[in-house]
């Protein structure tokens, strides 16, 4: 299966967007690096069309390991979680696009 | 945050910048993404995460209200998981 990388996406922004592409490059990791900054922060990020990415708080649990079987403590912590948008599900399976609101 | 705000505030960073462009650049990476997971390809953003589909098989599902089985048919859904930089930020948390 081949696979889209940061230099697909710059690419696509040079020619569509008409900057240079150390530019396109630049303001590609600017998209990404605010994302990340505002996700660390704590606060969901939503893209309508495409999806929110949202942080959620998960608690204290006993984990195993799977080869020994013995437990162990899973600290709480913080998981990223992506929420794909009625649009973007709608895309990837090729059915009809759902318009009006969107979550 | 939400795709204006995101656009308001690069447009900020970047006053070289028409703003009308950098809306046609945040656009054309969602549209880019939504294409590639589309044509059933993954799209890979080191430290960030990385997008990719994933084949659900077809189940009898029910409706919750009624209780009456209901057949769901055989989807694809999308899928993101973060990147290990990204994942520790969020875990860490800026205040600590």
């Amino acid at each position: 299966m081949s696979t889209v990388t940061r230099a697909h996406l710059t690419e696509t922004i040079y020619t569509q967007v008409g900057l240079s592409r150390n530019e396109s490059a630049d303001l590609l990791e600017a998209v990404l690096a605010r994302m990340s900054t505002a996700l660390e922060d704590g606060q969901s990020v939503k893209i309508s069309g495409f999806g929110t990415f949202s942080v959620r708080q998960k608690g204290r649990r006993i984990g195993r390991n799977p080869k020994t079987g013995t437990e162990v403590p899973i600290l709480p912590r913080r998981v990223l979680v992506f929420r794909p948008s009625q649009v973007l599900k709608a895309h990837v399976n090729h059915t009809a696009i759902p318009t009006g609101d969107d979550e | 945050m939400t795709k204006s705000e995101l656009i308001a505030e690069l447009s900020a960073a970047n006053p070289h910048l028409l703003s009308r462009d950098v809306e046609t650049i945040v656009a054309t990476i969602f549209n880019e993404i939504t294409a590639a997971l589309s044509r059933g390809e993954r799209v890979e953003l080191r430290g960030f995460g990385a997008f990719t589909i994933k084949q659900r098989d077809a189940r009898t599902g029910r409706n919750p209200r009624t209780g009456a089985a209901v057949p769901v048919d055989e989807k694809v859904v999308p899928f993101f998981k973060a990147g290990k930089e990204l994942r520790e930020r969020v875990n860490r948390g800026k205040s600590a």
